[in-house]
């Protein structure tokens, strides 16, 4: 098998005393969009910024195409970046800014011209070429450093929370745009991110960080319901987790007792727990039915007391109090309750069946 | 309210005077010289040039603006290079001792010229460079250099850093990540640092008077002519000297004015 076009190979970067990534492995292969999302100073931008040449690993190894470039500068690696800050050049016009690279590579002026003006055409922008920057709109200069970092038609493109700076509506957009144009060129996207619905929306394949170290990697469905840890449950949120203490197997499921009562799980795969092992449960808040028990299968019931409903357009989460500063979420269709009304402090009956849940060591 | 009234006008008049104070004897001085008579009294005597004559057909004087010329010109390109360096390290790097190497760089003009010109004048007699051109040169670019790094160091702290390594990140050499995006963004405060720096040069009397030994520059020859004899030649020079200067000054600070991010200074090719 080819060897993949990117490998961070146990790259760890310290600062000092303090140690920014601890010896991570990942591999990205060709045309993939991987998102590196984790909480902030979880390591993620160090990371991007080592691929790009930014910032020097102190251990390990970073081969691009097979090749070792740990000593490569910046310049000497075709890992264009969009910035956070998207780092236009103000003094510059928008043709400019995209040519900027071309030029770099000595490229003639005529090549460069028409290069520049064919993507700034493929980014609806033909018409604002010989603008400053500062004339442009947020989503227009989105647009602008997109342009420049692929003018060069590199292999992988390097994304560093770039929609950050947008407006819920337009980022939205934007993250619809970037996905697009990733499926249409087929070149690998490295995408860093905070925001786990963008990661989850546009990515094909997610690492989660946290603490300097790689969590999980996989795809956004194996990661939101099979997550490898703790952190990375409560990161993807919309789950619940419940601490509990093992007491058996009834032959279909094992029976975990918890504050929420003793409930039913699929027995863990890979992993045996016996008889007292403390393991945290995940229960997706979107797999709670409620009212009327789902058919089939072992069934776990709760009744709670409702604090409050949040409308989120076509989603809905109830909350429901179980006892403590806790409370188990329950997510739903806003067209599945559009007939019921719900009032605060009304009682509510919660079912999933045991194979909606996940075991996880408790830690 | 009529309290507010005459308060603010006293404040305008105040005003009034204090920059009459300044100006008044600047404006005298200039129309003196362009007056006829030997002495400067009322009536005034008829339209004339003759002292403008006089100072540049009088060899020392035009020497004089020479030797200020060749000071002011290099004077401008050594301190603003040196000043872009200073202020660039700031801007870039960070090491141990920095903010000790930064108020030392900015030191020199804190010091009185007196003492800077006199220490200046034994340092370099020690080391046989007194007495030459190229004497005020260094003294001066001492002297100017820290004027020219805080224009630069200003503009520079408005840079986003991230812009010099999305320079790199396309495929820029450090070398043509200067050229091309750090000199371009500083241009105006590094145009504004030549004139400025070269005004503090012309201007600056008492250190040139020490270090610069037979070669005078204009305001040591104002000085040696005064003490000679009063003359209406000094009106000339003076007038000269001060309409250099706010040429100087004035194109100084009106680049920096312009240097609003985002709009092109120079429109490049």
């Amino acid at each position: 098998m080819a060897e993949p076009l990117l490998v961070l190979d146990k790259v760890a970067k310290h600062y000092g005393e303090i140690t920014a990534v601890h010896g991570i492995d990942l591999e990205i292969a060709r045309g993939e969009f991987v998102a590196i999302m984790g909480p902030s100073g979880c390591g993620k931008t160090t990371t991007l910024r080592m691929i790009a040449g930014l910032e020097a690993p102190s251990e390990g190894e970073i081969r691009l195409n097979g090749e070792r470039v740990n000593e490569r500068k910046p310049w000497q690696r075709d890992t264009p970046m969009v910035w956070q800050s998207l780092a236009l050049f103000p003094y510059m016009s928008v043709l400019r800014n995209v040519e900027f690279g071309l030029k770099m590579r000595n490229q003639s002026a005529k090549t460069r011209r028409e290069k520049a003006m064919g993507w700034l055409e493929r980014m609806g922008l033909a018409a604002h070429a010989g603008r400053n920057i500062t004339q442009l709109s947020g989503g227009e200069r989105q647009r602008v450093a997109i342009a420049r970092a692929l003018v060069t038609e590199p292999e992988i493109l390097l994304l560093d929370e770039p929609l950050s700076a947008l407006d819920a509506h337009l980022r939205i957009r934007m993250q619809s745009e970037i996905t697009q144009l990733q499926r249409q060129l087929g070149i690998t996207f490295a995408y860093v991110t905070h925001n786990q619905s963008e990661a989850f929306a546009m990515a094909s394949r997610v690492a989660i960080m946290n603490g300097g170290r790689i969590q999980q990697v996989g795809s956004p469905r194996e990661v939101y319901r099979t997550p490898a840890n703790r952190f990375v449950a409560e990161f993807i949120g919309a789950n619940n987790i419940v601490d509990g203490t093992l007491r058996g197997n009834d032959g279909e499921a094992i029976l975990i007792e918890t504050g929420l009562g003793q409930l039913r799980a699929p027995a863990p795969i890979g992993r045996s727990y016996s008889p007292g092992d403390k393991i945290a449960l995940v229960i997706s808040a979107d797999r709670v039915a409620i009212g009327a028990a789902p058919k089939g299968g072992a069934i776990n019931h709760l009744e709670a007391s409702l604090i409050s409903e949040e409308f989120i357009g076509s989603v809905v989460t109830l909350h429901l109090d179980i006892g403590g500063e806790r409370v188990f979420r329950v997510q739903k269709q806003a067209h599945e309750l559009d007939a019921t009304a719900f009032t605060p402090g009304q009682k509510i009956s919660a079912f999933w069946r045991a194979e909606d849940m996940f075991v996880l060591p408790a830690d | 309210m009529t309290v507010d009234r005459l308060i603010r006008r006293m404040l305008r008049a105040y005003v009034v005077i204090a920059l009459g104070f300044v100006f008044v004897p600047i404006v005298i001085s200039f129309i003196f010289s362009f007056n006829s008579d030997r002495f400067p009294t009322l009536p005034l005597g008829s339209f004339s040039t003759e002292w403008y004559e006089a100072i540049f057909s009088e060899g020392q004087v035009p020497v004089a603006f020479r030797t200020s010329l060749i000071v002011g010109g290099a004077v401008a390109l050594l301190s603003t290079f040196i000043g872009f360096a200073a202020a660039y390290t700031d801007f870039r790097y960070r090491f141990f001792g920095k903010s000790v190497y930064m108020s030392l760089a900015l030191l020199p003009p804190t010091i009185p010229v007196l003492i800077l010109g006199l220490t200046m004048l034994m340092f370099l007699s020690r080391v046989s460079l007194v007495g030459e051109i190229h004497s005020v040169v260094i003294a001066h670019v001492v002297f100017c250099m820290p004027f020219a790094m805080a224009l630069i160091r200003l503009r520079l702290s408005q840079m986003d850093p991230d812009l010099e390594r999305a320079a790199w990140n396309l495929g820029a050499s450090s070398w043509r990540a200067m050229l091309g995006v750090i000199v371009p963004f500083a241009l105006p405060a590094i145009l504004s640092a030549l004139f400025l720096t070269a005004a503090v040069s012309f201007d600056e009397f008492m250190i040139a008077f020490f270090v610069g030994g037979v070669n005078e520059t204009v305001p040591v020859r104002v000085l040696n002519m005064m003490q000679g004899q009063v003359s209406p030649r000094i009106n000339a020079v003076g007038s000269l000297v001060f309409a250099i200067s706010m040429t100087l000054v004035i194109v100084a600070q009106f680049l920096l004015m312009m240097r609003r991010p985002g709009r092109p200074m120079l429109r490049r090719t």
